[in-house]
């Protein structure tokens, strides 16, 4: 006999596909795509339903924008490897577009000394608020909240403070994120260094609790439904109303290993929160940074929160600098 | 069908996990500690990689003591610029020392052995390239151990040190050809390739031209906590961190060997380790603008790089992965009397009768570059046991 669990599903239940509540301006570009088809393997891990899917304005012209930036930097990076393909595969991880340098403060510079990733960034940018507004208008015409426009936000809210809020502070676009995928990551251990080690910085500190925080509560969460699913306790909204065995159970197994339980409804605004806070924190510890603080270790000593620890070579380090006649 | 199926599935996963790791190296891994305990201040190596680069710094024997007294090298032989003041004995031991730890086993008859460097009918002739390079580099080795102490210390260093037998040494750079700049598009700014020499990273690949060769500032961190004017962009820093990054790869060290990664900038709680690092870039620039660059009319193209510029040396070039070269074992204390300083010139000059009669007349001896006024007595004294 089929046994149904929602985990890695073994048994799946087929109907037609559906295609949604009717739209005021279906059929025109704002309508949806295609009728919908099922897919058995996505079914494995979702809804075996694919489409139809709704592109709207703002949809078609984020993907256009989007496309734009995506060849933009594509192409700069093909042709930083001498427009070779081969190379362009093998070297991918490391290849880039690099923002201007610093030297053109945030005058527009020449297309090959950073003009590249001025356009690039615009369109990409253009690209995201264009799909933030999709989200909102399409849970507004759904009758949803916006809670899923408002968390997208937070996260465009950090990637406008590193490539475009943080740089005009600061004068120049030379202090923004390269694209590329390694070099970004490079980029994010000198802009630590640079600025005397973030992990001194508050709102990173916060940022990382958010982090792993969101983390941990989406594993206890996931792991208390899936553990009292038997129970119908994926139910969620019909247990926050009408509180059955599953979910009696699982507050009572967090009552008794931690003294405390969210609710089938607290929960989610937890998770809501802590994910969101997550990048607003980051991002406001991002915009201080160069800005208001200079060096994060110094600001952490003067603000007794470095510790102290005891001395374990013979005689101190002394800048070599500093000696009687030294070079520089 | 179900049980092929399943080994199908297991296979892929091994395959996939395979792929995943197969940049990891495999446990155990051994850890040293250099800091205070609990602030990660240590070196992690692994002790399989280790082995392997162990059979790369072998010590070779050091040649029997050339025997006591004789007429000094100067006086006998033409155009001995720089080992002039060396008895014949110890002349000739040096050079039956460097041709085994530069010349190649390999090599051609007419390249073989002394022939490497010395035109075999008149060894004063200088028509040979490489000769004129191993000159200038035993000038350059006695400098090192005589002034560069803070960071060779008295292990000292020989010709062996870089190049390990070979005639060029195995890690040396050029300047990195980037033309990138040039085009309508594609500007990769001096980095963003897969570099060895910095491990692999895409910052600027070539941190070596203008903190080995020029003396661009290093340092980028701020002193105060809130900004006071430290106008330092992250690009600079990305420049600093491919210099640091070169030489934690070049000694086989982490970033802690030389600093507390807390406040990487703050000396005082840095081990002492950094103060050797320091004096050794500064040794790297000298050495390269006063011993390399001038060479650079000397060597034949196809030793230079691709733009022109002479073989320079950096971290690696000495300590090839090893947090010393050679692990600290000195050998240099076998060859104290040629090579621990410039040595001072023959009174006498050698008799006229001593150039060979075919060729050119060899240029009369040039009084060799004297920096030091040290005596090798003087240096063999303080060379430890």
């Amino acid at each position: 006999m089929a046994e149904y669990q929602n985990i890695f599903t073994r048994v799946q239940v087929t109907a037609p596909p559906y295609p949604g509540v009717p739209l005021p301006n279906d059929g025109s570009i704002g309508g949806r795509e295609g009728k919908g088809f099922l897919q058995y393997l996505v079914g494995k891990f979702g809804d075996a339903q694919i489409g139809p899917i709704y592109l709207g304005w703002t949809g078609v012209t984020s993907i256009l924008f989007g496309f734009i930036a995506f060849e933009i930097i594509g192409l700069n990076m093909l042709a930083s490897v001498g427009w070779n393909w081969i190379e362009f595969v093998r070297q991918l991880p490391w290849l880039a577009l690099e923002p201007p340098p610093p030297s053109y403060g945030l005058s527009f510079p020449p297309l090959n000394q950073g003009g590249w990733w001025l356009i690039a960034g615009f369109f990409l940018t253009a690209s995201v608020l264009l799909w933030w507004l999709r989200t909102y208008q399409r849970a507004k015409a759904h009758g949803m909240g916006p809670h899923i426009a408002w968390a997208f936000g937070a996260a465009i809210w950090l990637y406008l403070v590193l490539g475009f809020f943080r740089p005009i502070l600061m004068g120049s676009w030379g202090e923004a994120v390269p694209f590329g995928i390694f070099p970004h990551l490079d980029w994010t251990a000198a802009f630590s260094i640079r600025y005397g080690n973030l992990f001194y910085n508050p709102f990173h500190m916060l940022s990382i609790v958010f982090l792993y925080g969101a983390t941990l509560l989406f594993a206890m969460h996931a792991a208390t439904i899936l553990a009292v699913s038997r129970y119908g306790g994926e139910r969620e909204l019909e247990q926050i109303v009408d509180r059955g065995t599953a979910s009696e159970r699982a507050a009572l197994f967090w009552r008794w290993t931690m003294g405390f339980n969210a609710t089938m409804e607290s929960v989610h605004r937890w998770a809501w929160w802590f994910a969101i806070l997550c990048p607003i924190t980051g991002g406001i510890g991002i915009l201080l940074t160069g800005t208001v603080v200079d060096n994060w270790y110094l600001w952490g000593i003067k603000h007794h929160i470095v510790a102290a620890y005891p001395q374990v070579w013979a005689a101190p380090t002394v800048d070599p600098t500093t000696l009687p006649g030294a070079a520089p | 069908m179900r049980t092929t199926a399943s080994s199908l599935k297991v296979a892929a996963a091994l395959v996939l996990a395979t792929l995943v790791t197969a940049g990891c190296e495999r446990p155990p891994i051994d850890e040293v500690q250099g800091g205070y305990r609990g602030t990660a201040m240590v070196q992690v190596y692994n002790p399989r990689v280790l082995a392997e680069q162990a059979t790369h710094n072998v010590v070779p024997a050091a040649l029997p003591a050339a025997a006591e007294g004789g007429p000094l090298a100067g006086t006998i032989y033409q155009n001995v610029q720089v080992l002039g003041g060396l008895s014949i004995g110890e002349f000739t031991r040096t050079m039956t020392a460097i041709t085994t730890w530069v010349v190649p086993k390999d090599a051609a008859a007419t390249e073989a052995g002394c022939n490497y460097c010395h035109v075999g009918a008149n060894f004063a002739d200088d028509s040979k390239y490489t000769k004129v390079v191993a000159r200038k580099m035993l000038q350059m080795t006695q400098k090192i151990n005589a002034d560069w102490k803070p960071h060779v210390q008295a292990t000292g260093v020989t010709c062996y040190t870089c190049h390990r037998g070979k005639p060029v040494p195995e890690y040396v750079w050029f300047k990195d050809v980037d033309n990138t700049a040039a085009g309508g598009l594609g500007n990769r700014a001096g980095q963003n390739r897969s570099t060895a020499a910095i491990n692999g990273a895409s910052l600027p690949s070539d941190p070596f031209t203008p903190f080995l060769l020029g003396a661009e500032p290093i340092r980028f961190t701020g002193a105060t906590a809130l900004p006071t004017g430290n106008r330092k962009s992250i690009k600079q820093a990305e420049w600093t961190f491919s210099l640091m990054t070169h030489m934690s790869q070049g000694l086989g060290v982490n970033c802690t060997y030389c600093h507390n990664s807390r406040a990487f900038n703050d000396w005082s709680q840095s081990p002492p380790q950094r103060t050797t690092a320091w004096y050794g870039i500064r040794m790297a620039r000298s050495l390269n603008n006063d011993y390399m660059v001038p060479l650079t009319d000397v060597f034949p193209a196809h030793r230079k790089g691709a733009l022109g510029d002479v073989a320079k040396l950096n971290c690696s070039t000495c300590h090839q992965g090893a947090y010393k070269p050679l692990y600290g074992a000195s050998m240099l204390k076998d060859y104290v009397t040629a090579l621990a300083a410039p040595i001072p010139p023959p009174a006498v000059a050698p008799p006229a009768e001593a150039v060979p009669a075919e060729g050119e007349a060899a240029p009369a001896p040039a009084a060799p570059a004297v920096t030091s006024s040290m005596s090798d007595a003087q240096v063999s004294k303080r060379q430890p046991g």
